[in-house]
């Protein structure tokens, strides 16, 4: 938050509800140009909802409320034309499953140029040109001859890449990536991670990097925020939060983490189930499945404060740092590990 | 120590059709494995996409038939599919999927699903199957009053319970598990796995646990078998493979788990797609995205050697110069 350098999203108390259930509680997140930002959390707890919502994205039942700004320009009541401006154009965001983004009876080639007819205006040769630039780009080897295969006859992998590339026509300031690397086996989703670093370095576009991987978000990002039931619990730079996490749900998602190297160990997982929306805890959402909760967490809801160096913390009993001590470099060593 | 389950040179072909006339292409899913399990061990099969993981699995029930090779269950080779003996051996040997929606039956209550095993295969006389019910149902970690729940009442990592309790209604002996955690958030993964170890503490159960998922894998097995396009290109104890991986597809795999507060660069970032099963790679089906690779990996297809202790690798390169002269 505490960035100096100029700020390319500013969001302010974004709220959404889908038929009166509140699903994200407000959400103040500031990106700065070129910054990569990770989002983590479990399933539900509203990480893809903040971005579709502030894109315009979500179907009409859903009621958002707030402020979402890129660049000074308020996207939230923005009518449609200029919302469309800034998706695929200011914005673009890939998702989990690529081969369901694209149209699958249409050559990706004429798909990318598309893109780039649309967003900047390219025909013919032109664009065709570009399209080679940004599939080389994106590292789909032999661009000329697969210009005119349809993407069934693509990989997994190559799909993602693709998708990318198709994100990339446009110039973007800013990619958001919903679990880009999900649904990829291992040494592909390693691929794709490598790729998103690469192409952040070479265009300077800032990254939402939206995973509940950890792993992957540390290897992506600079800055992160865990979410838990519609907030955000903890925000932090990376390497600090992994350092040492506060919140004890962020503490909780290190611990349940399988190691992978050292001994075979007893995993210790959180206790309980992620809340239904509809039916949210009083006070503190985690406090439920908490170990550290105590009386008053059931009925105060702990605000996201600032505790410093950049930090963020929603918790009335944070994990203490001083009391982490020898068990923190226990913990630390263990979360370096897998 | 006899083992409980032997496979010996298992083979799958599927004949895979291009277009509506196009020609059938022969693909082998699974392509000569052979394998152990002993009594209450636990074997990771790890790979990518493709690489014929579940197929092994269902080969290893005899869901699909093995069209050349073995598998001895028990001491006993394995009766023909959907026979009466077959059957009844099915209460010994038991798979968990990775979506428990489509497992579960979405119009029987929780405890009717539960009792079902133990009608089919006439376990415990009527009068007792409530009780056992109940038994299963406190193992797994579901609270009494969910019994008469439907499975869509139940959260994710709920319903895994309530089909990993299914699974061990007939004590099963053997527990195929084909990614059973992959669908469920980090959190609830870690009790699953805890519940899975501490149940096959209890009843000895020998477990096979396919994942692509290395970490859990890591957790699970006591030895790990990696596939690579249908065939087993090393096999150790999972100490060993995560310790010191020997096949270089074993090394890009060890690698490229993300690894929190460790950077990309200076991991080994395997290159490539894994090739297309129907068109395989002559030699060894790695040596495409081999850095390592000769020209003897792309000519002759290296086999499983014992290199140490107790470990096999299927590499020219890596398991030993004294390959070339073995094959």
């Amino acid at each position: 938050m505490s960035t100096a350098a100029a700020k390319l999203v500013e969001m302010r108390g974004l709220k959404v509800a889908f038929d009166s259930v509140q699903v994200l509680h407000g959400i103040d997140l500031d990106i700065a140009k070129g910054e990569a930002v990770g989002l983590v959390g479990e399933s539900g707890c509203g990480k893809s909802v903040t971005w579709l919502a502030a894109l315009g994205l979500l179907p009409g039942k859903a009621s958002v409320v707030g402020s979402v700004k890129i660049d000074g320009q308020e996207l939230l009541a923005a009518p449609r034309s200029a919302l469309e401006q800034v998706r695929g154009g200011r914005v673009a965001m890939i998702f989990q499953d690529p081969s369901s983004s694209l149209n699958p009876v249409l050559k990706i080639g004429r798909q990318i140029a598309e893109a780039l007819l649309i967003h900047r205006g390219l025909r013919g040769e032109a664009a065709k040109t570009e399209a080679w630039r940004l599939m080389d780009m994106v590292g789909i080897p032999d661009v000329r001859r697969r210009f005119d295969l349809y993407p069934h006859e693509f990989s997994g992998g190559q799909c993602q890449r693709l998708m990318i590339a198709m994100a990339l026509a446009g110039e973007p300031d800013l990619l958001i990536a919903d679990e880009p690397t999900t649904a990829l086996d291992a040494t592909i989703q390693a691929q794709i991670l490598d790729l998103l670093t690469s192409l952040r370095t070479e265009t300077g576009m800032a990254t939402v990097f939206i995973s509940h991987d950890l792993g992957a978000v540390s290897q992506v990002c600079e800055r992160v925020c865990v979410m838990y039931a519609g907030r955000i619990v903890e925000e932090g730079m990376v390497d600090e939060l992994f350092a040492e996490p506060r919140h004890p749900y962020t503490r909780g998602l290190f611990d349940a983490i399988p190691g992978i190297d050292g001994p075979r160990q007893r995993l210790i997982p959180i206790a309980g189930t992620v809340p239904d929306p509809r039916n949210l805890p009083k006070g503190c959402s985690f406090s439920p499945r908490c170990p550290r909760a105590v009386e008053a967490c059931n009925h105060e809801l702990p605000q996201l404060v600032s505790i410093g160096r950049g930090r963020q913390l929603a918790c009335a009993r944070p994990v203490p740092p001083a009391a982490i001590g020898a068990e923190k470099r226990d913990r630390i060593a263990e979360g370096m590990m897998y | 120590m006899t083992p409980l389950i032997e496979v010996r040179d298992l083979v799958r072909i599927y004949h895979v059709r291009h277009g509506l006339f196009g020609r059938p292409t022969p693909v082998r899913a699974v392509d000569g494995i052979s394998l152990a399990v002993m009594p209450g061990e636990t074997l990771g099969i790890v790979g990518e996409s493709g690489s014929g993981k579940s197929t092994l699995g269902r080969m290893l029930l005899g869901i699909d038939a093995a069209q050349e090779g073995e598998v001895v269950f028990d001491g006993k080779p394995m009766p023909a599919s959907r026979t009466l003996e077959w059957r009844k051996l099915r209460a010994k040997m038991q798979l968990v999927y990775q979506d428990p929606l489509a497992a579960l039956d979405r119009r029987l209550t929780i405890a009717t699903q539960l009792s079902e095993p133990l009608e089919i295969h006439r376990l415990i006389p009527r009068e007792h199957r409530a009780a056992r019910v109940a038994e299963l149902m406190n193992a797994v970690g579901l609270r009494p009053d969910q019994a008469t729940r439907f499975p869509h009442e139940l959260s994710g990592g709920q319903r895994q319970r309530a089909v990993i309790a299914r699974a061990i209604a007939s004590r099963p002996k053997l527990l195929v598990c084909d990614e059973p955690v992959s669908a469920l958030d980090v959190s609830i993964q870690a009790q699953i796995i805890n519940m899975l170890r501490d149940l096959q503490q209890q009843h000895g159960i020998a477990m096979v646990f396919i994942s692509h998922d290395l970490k859990v894998v890591r957790n699970m097995a006591d030895k790990v078998a990696v596939m690579y396009l249908g065939r087993v290109v090393e096999e150790a104890s999972a100490d060993v493979i995560f310790h010191s991986p020997m096949h270089p597809y074993t090394r890009a795999l060890v690698s490229s788990v993300p690894r929190a507060g460790i950077p990309l660069q200076g991991r080994a970032i395997l290159q490539g797609e894994p090739p297309n099963p129907a068109n395989r790679p002559s030699g060894c089906a790695f040596h495409p995205r081999c850095p390592l690779a000769r020209d003897l990996c792309r000519i002759d297809a290296p086999q499983l050697k014992t290199v140490g202790h107790e470990r096999t690798v299927a590499c020219h390169v890596t398991a030993g110069e004294d390959a070339r002269i073995a094959a």
